[in-house]
């Protein structure tokens, strides 16, 4: 059931919150030059972007967002500008790196190639419905462990692939704020699928996924007051990411974390940011034991039809819990409107 | 401090001493510890000796341990002896039940066959599955005995042995088993950084505050370098392969996950878990191997899933199915369904063994025959079983499963009816044998020879 992704069906899609991409683009180059660039201008940028020479690509600026979104509820500032280049890329793979990220680098001194490792994840089948320990059983020198079952070893197909972080990881702000000195300095060597049901957070600090099948999933649709531009104070992704794993799951498909990592060197003032974050975290009370209680109907077959689904239960259960759930609500169903108008298919 | 060897793989502080039991099954001899004695030297041993009573089990001088034979368990459980496993290491379970500590470690201790005569086995095999036939029957009945010919027996009578790390450091797996057991395991939310207990980790942005305080760690399941723990096919398919990959984690498996545990390297809270470690009926007269540890962890997940066996699959088991062995297939499972049920978490990952050699593939597939078909109902049956709020002990959450396993797999195979007897008369033994009052410690066979 694997297969192969050639580079022509992959965006990379980068939100440029900083105007100079050249520290960074030049640190990818050799492994970004292969592919296509969607560049987001955030909104309230504007200084000019200085990019490098030898990209292939794209920029997007507010005049864009507001020429195809129009007046809209969902606000494509800060990271979530980066969801207009979800929306206009017409590709079928979506890989996104923060802009403060660098490659990872192997004890020889190269650089990690995380679009490669991204694209072997979506490329390979996911493991959902029951636990390898040997974690993802499609790697080299890997396979399924004595005890799984064989009508299980095909897998599903994976359409999400999360990404992890060396150096500054993405701890919100109270953690931050408690451990400004800590670094993550493992780097665990493995794959493997989310399971079933299971929820996590899925950072969208290093991101892969098919675009196709799950980009009405990935929407920008809960911010908080103020949040913007730190990573600290963002909880777009991290509702994103519910959204899509519920998404995934219902539809038999599968979410795969771990590798690749990237290095991350992370800003921002925790402190300043847990006063505007705190709101997030206890909203997370809210969000987390909803989620596992969403069940989608058998009759919902893709994701524009969960996410819908979704937006009315949000409505109905986490609407009276907070009014900011009205909005999200409201969010979710004009981005799917969105999509349909901007990629029929 | 002064005098302390200053490595790091070897303990200077003992992490619970008195509160730790080290469960070993074993049919021949323990020359294994020597490698393990510095991490195992402070430690209870808890042996129990299979096959052969008369046979004397030569343990190195220096640690400290009781010993149980097949006399010893007929002895101390009468009639319901008949619950713990013959000629097979399933029988391990009698030393949880013996023991009085708080925690258990289990680690594989076995002799087999040289690497040169399974070699010279797969490629006739191939071909000739005539032969593999004699030779799997002539294995199952003197692989027992083959390990005292000098042609057979491998210059490393051990398979489990110390691994090192990638920095080359020898792996205190005990010390890291503690560990895990110690901290609590994050079962309700999944952690992209995997534990977040350990040193250098957290939580990550989005995990919810109200769970961070996390579940009880019920069980830590260790892995395997050098030969994984593959099925018989899988080995049959990949005679060379070989975990080089150290992946430098230990994570919870998230609640409503099931998972295949692996009793070779395992650590669990015995307080916590302990009655639902039963390893199944196995080995002499069972019509299944290598699945007691399978059958274990089944039982403490519960998981919904529902899967049908395909066309292809089926033709595929079919073509397994043209080498007509008589397979024994061990369940060794974890108990996830009872974890899941009572808030408990189970963790998986680090430590790391070496396991050093690879079991015959042949009788390994005769053994697991049946239970390569049996495990895609019993699969679908343990995600899911529920149990109900009444079963708030272990013990209860267990004979509660026993009836559904009467229930509901006894049309699979009565072998399923048996075990289910089976699963009551070792609850009531280790109800017997670890009454809520004072315990009365039943002797052992073995002389203890204390440091």
């Amino acid at each position: 059931m694997s297969f192969k992704i050639n580079d022509n069906e992959v965006d990379i899609v980068i939100a440029a919150l900083r105007p100079d991409l050249t520290i960074f683009l030049e640190e990818w180059r050799s492994i970004f030059s292969r592919f296509h660039l969607i560049i987001v201008k955030e909104p309230d940028l504007e200084a000019d972007l200085q990019i490098p020479h030898g990209f292939d690509h794209h920029v997007y600026t507010k005049t864009d967002i507001e020429r195809v979104v129009g007046a809209s509820l969902i606000d494509f500032s800060g990271h979530s500008c980066r969801y207009f280049g979800y929306l206009m890329s017409s590709k079928k793979y979506i890989i996104s790196i923060d802009e403060d990220c660098l490659p990872a680098r192997n004890a020889a001194g190269d650089p990690i190639d995380a679009v490669a490792q991204h694209i072997n994840n979506l490329e390979t089948p996911a493991t959902p419905f029951y636990f390898n320990t040997l974690y993802d059983p499609f790697r080299e020198g890997a396979d399924f462990v004595r005890g799984y079952p064989f009508s299980l070893r095909d897998g599903v197909g994976c359409v999400l692939s999360s990404g992890l972080w060396l150096n500054i990881a993405d701890y919100d702000a109270p953690t931050r704020a408690v451990r400004p000195n800590e670094r993550n300095a493992r780097y665990v060597d493995a794959v493997m699928t989310v399971p079933l049901q299971s929820m996590m957070p899925v950072s969208g600090i290093n991101i892969g996924f098919d675009r196709e099948i799950l980009g009405p999933a990935l929407v920008p649709a809960l911010r908080l007051k103020g949040e913007g531009k730190q990573r600290l104070e963002t909880m777009e992704d991290i509702w994103c990411g519910m959204c899509a794993k519920t998404v995934s799951d219902h539809l038999r498909l599968g979410v795969k974390t771990g590798l690749p990592y990237v290095w991350r060197n992370g800003s921002g003032n925790a402190w300043e940011s847990l006063r505007r974050e705190w709101g997030g975290v206890k909203l997370m009370e809210e969000i987390v034991p909803f989620f596992q209680s969403v069940k989608l109907p058998a009759a919902a077959t893709t994701a524009e039809e969960c996410v819908v689904t979704m937006a009315s239960l949000v409505r109905a259960r986490l609407g009276s819990v907070d009014p900011v759930f009205l909005r999200v609500a409201e969010a979710m169903e004009e981005w799917v409107k969105l999509w349909k108008r901007l990629n029929f298919h | 401090m002064a005098g302390v060897p200053s490595s790091s793989s070897v303990p200077t502080t003992p992490l619970l001493k008195d509160e730790l039991d080290i469960v070993i099954p074993t049919i021949r001899n323990l020359d294994f510890l020597e490698m393990w004695r510095p991490f195992f030297q402070p430690y209870h041993l808890i042996i129990v000796q299979d096959g052969d009573p008369s046979k004397v089990i030569n343990v190195p001088k220096g640690f400290d341990y009781e010993l149980y034979n097949r006399n010893d368990i007929n002895r101390i459980l009468g009639p319901k002896a008949s619950c713990i496993s013959f000629k097979d290491s399933a029988c391990r379970c009698f030393g949880y039940m013996v023991s009085k500590k708080k925690y258990i470690y289990t680690i594989d201790d076995d002799c087999f066959v040289s690497l040169l005569l399974s070699s010279l086995l797969f490629s006739t095999g191939i071909f000739l599955p005539r032969v593999v036939k004699t030779f799997a029957r002539f294995f199952e009945t003197t692989s027992v005995n083959l390990c005292t010919w000098p042609f057979f027996r491998s210059t490393d009578l051990s398979r489990n042995l110390v691994a090192k790390d990638p920095s080359g450091n020898q792996i205190n797996a005990l010390e890291q088993h503690i560990k895990n057991l110690l901290t609590p395991a994050t079962p309700f939310f999944f952690n992209t950084l995997y534990d977040p207990f350990r040193d250098g980790a957290d939580f990550v942005r989005g995990y919810p505050f109200s769970l961070r305080e996390g579940a009880p760690t019920a069980l830590s399941h260790g892995l395997w370098l050098n030969i994984p723990d593959y099925d018989a096919p899988t080995q049959l398919v990949k005679p060379r392969e070989r975990n080089t990959r150290y992946v430098d984690a230990v994570l919870t498996i998230p609640k409503g996950t099931l998972f295949p545990m692996c009793g070779m390297n395992l650590g669990f809270n015995r307080e916590l878990i302990g009655p639902a470690m039963y390893f199944g009926l196995m080995g002499d007269g069972q019509p299944i191997g290598r699945y007691d540890d399978m059958w274990a962890g089944w039982c403490a997940k519960n998981n919904a899933f529902h899967q049908i066996l395909t066309l292809k699959l089926r033709l595929k088991l079919l073509i397994l199915g043209t080498l007509r062995l008589r397979l024994a297939r061990r369940w060794e499972v974890v108990n996830t369904v009872i974890c899941d049920h009572l808030g408990l978490g189970v963790k998986t990952g680090l430590p790391y063994i070496w396991h050093s050699k690879a079991s015959n593939p042949f009788t390994n597939l005769k053994k697991e025959y049946n239970g390569i078909f049996w495990q895609e109902e019993l699969i679908p049956f343990f995600q899911s079983a529920t149990l109900s709020k009444e079963s708030t002990t272990v013990q209860k959450c267990y004979i509660e499963l026993s009836k559904q396993v009467r229930e509901k797999l006894s049309k699979v195979d009565p072998y399923f009816g048996k075990l289910a007897d089976a699963m009551v008369t070792w609850i009531e033994a280790w109800d017997e044998l670890n009454p809520s009052t004072t315990a009365i410690a039943p002797e052992a066979n073995g002389t203890t020879d204390k440091k």
